[in-house]
């Protein structure tokens, strides 16, 4: 017998959050960092990857098709799901309500900044350090882009957590309460990363 | 002694399944170690409301009055439990009953908890050793096993779980934490391990264990204090292990 359909949407949705959608963000904050050793690096390393061989194929396949899968699957489970945090106010509800808020937060954030950068060079504009210097240097830009950031890092972070236990790597309360402080580790890490990069911009 | 003490309840009322829900408050005299069983037992001794009107008593389920049969949860001062271990004493008033959300109102606090019966039958939570002959006896389970498997049947169906659950509601399928604990205890015996692909197929099936969304409310609330999520992921190993044997073959 083959697995329900939806067994096979929810596993790939939770596997394609992390692999490749995680690394991904990962590596994208990565680069967006050599903003903090001034213009010339930022270019150079944005110009390296958008130099990459085969480059629509990478952006098709890693970035733009599990996007659109786990934002579009990732939208239907959270308007399922009937949040119940005030009565019962635990930390893993929480993380689980959290986790739907962020996603939409990252929905909204994800859509308006490719329009902003990649579509915008798909039409014409070059992507460079000056591009992000005059979104930044508007503060509400500079807020959103925060609060962007940092609802994708965590939206990220706790996901990584639903992922090890949701593939059964994690089994133990004491293995998921291991995971809960690597978990809030990689996010308190990423986001510094991705704020310290936005600020370098301004 | 001036005054006789008194308890206040304040009960959620339905007449019938598709009737609208109100809501009726009761005064009945205090009496020493009451639950909130016997609090409605006087209800349908006496049933006069609050404002001193008659009325038709509450109407609710209860079987064992000792917490191993589940059929007396409801959402107690917003909470569900099982309203025999709910004792008085220990409750704030006015005591606020309600039925649970998740399973439909057969009448007042009586729900029916179908849902649940139906998820035990689509992941075969039985050990099938009928037949035409005797099969002798089965294999032995280690001692250690069968304690954590002991923890696992305390399981009463009693819905709190199911109640506590964010991703259990009217618009999903998905089967909740009592039955994927159910899954992981008969798989857990020697003789139930013979059929375990079957019982992983009913959990890989529509809305099945992959509807879990790791809240882990059931947890916190299990009145039997059943480590739900700890079935939940060992149930996710063996699924996706299946899922992998299933696709790539195997035979073991």
């Amino acid at each position: 017998m083959a697995a329900s359909r939806d067994f096979v949407s929810r596993k790939l949705h939770s596997l394609l959050g992390v692999i490749p959608l995680g690394l991904y963000v990962t590596q994208h904050l990565t680069v967006n960092y050599f903003a903090t050793r001034g213009p010339e690096d930022f270019n150079a390393a944005a110009h390296f990857m958008e130099s990459l061989p085969y480059r629509y194929l990478l952006e098709i396949f890693v970035i733009f098709l599990p996007l659109l899968f786990h934002a579009i699957y990732g939208v239907f489970i959270a308007f399922q799901s009937k949040n119940n945090v005030s009565t019962y106010g635990y930390l893993r509800n929480w993380m689980f309500y959290l986790q739907r808020i962020s996603g939409v937060i990252v929905l909204i954030f994800v859509t308006w900044h490719v329009w902003q950068t990649r579509i915008q060079a798909a039409m014409g504009a070059e992507v460079n350090y000056q591009m992000m210097a005059d979104i930044l240097s508007n503060p509400g830009m500079m807020i959103f882009y925060i609060v962007g950031v940092v609802g994708t890092v965590f939206h990220f972070a706790n996901g990584l957590w639903s992922f090890f236990v949701s593939w059964g790597l994690t089994v133990t309360p004491k293995s998921q309460r291991a995971m809960t402080y690597v978990t809030m580790v990689i996010f308190v890490a990423l986001s510094f990363v991705g704020i310290r990069a936005l600020f370098a911009f301004v | 002694m001036s005054e006789e003490r008194t308890v206040t309840l304040k009960i959620k009322r339905q007449d019938g399944p598709e009737s609208a829900s109100y809501e009726e408050s009761f005064t009945i005299p205090y009496r020493q170690n009451m639950n909130v069983i016997s609090a409605l037992m006087e209800i349908r001794r006496n049933p006069v409301n609050a404002k001193g009107e008659k009325t038709t008593p509450v109407v609710w389920e209860m079987g064992c009055l000792e917490e191993v049969c589940g059929a007396c949860s409801m959402v107690i001062n917003g909470k569900p439990r099982q309203s025999c271990t709910a004792l008085i004493d220990h409750l704030e008033q006015p005591i606020r009953l309600e039925p649970m959300t998740t399973f439909p109102v057969v009448r007042d606090l009586a729900v029916d908890r179908s849902r649940m019966f139906d998820a035990l039958k689509k992941v075969k939570a039985w050990i099938p050793i009928d037949g035409t002959y005797d099969l002798g006896p089965g294999p032995r389970m280690p001692e250690n096993k069968r304690q954590w498997a002991y923890e696992l049947s305390k399981c009463m169906t009693c819905g709190v779980c199911l109640e506590a659950c964010p991703n259990v509601n009217s618009r999903s399928e998905f089967i909740g934490p009592a039955a994927v604990s159910q899954v992981r205890l008969f798989n857990a015996h020697p003789t139930g391990a013979m059929n375990k692909e079957e019982r992983l197929e009913g959990l890989m099936d529509e809305g099945g264990l992959a509807n879990c969304g790791n809240s882990q409310n059931c947890v916190q609330s299990c009145p039997k204090g059943i480590p739900l999520t700890t079935s939940i992921a060992a149930m996710n190993r063996a699924t996706s292990l299946q899922t992998f044997k299933n696709f790539f073959g195997s035979d073991h």
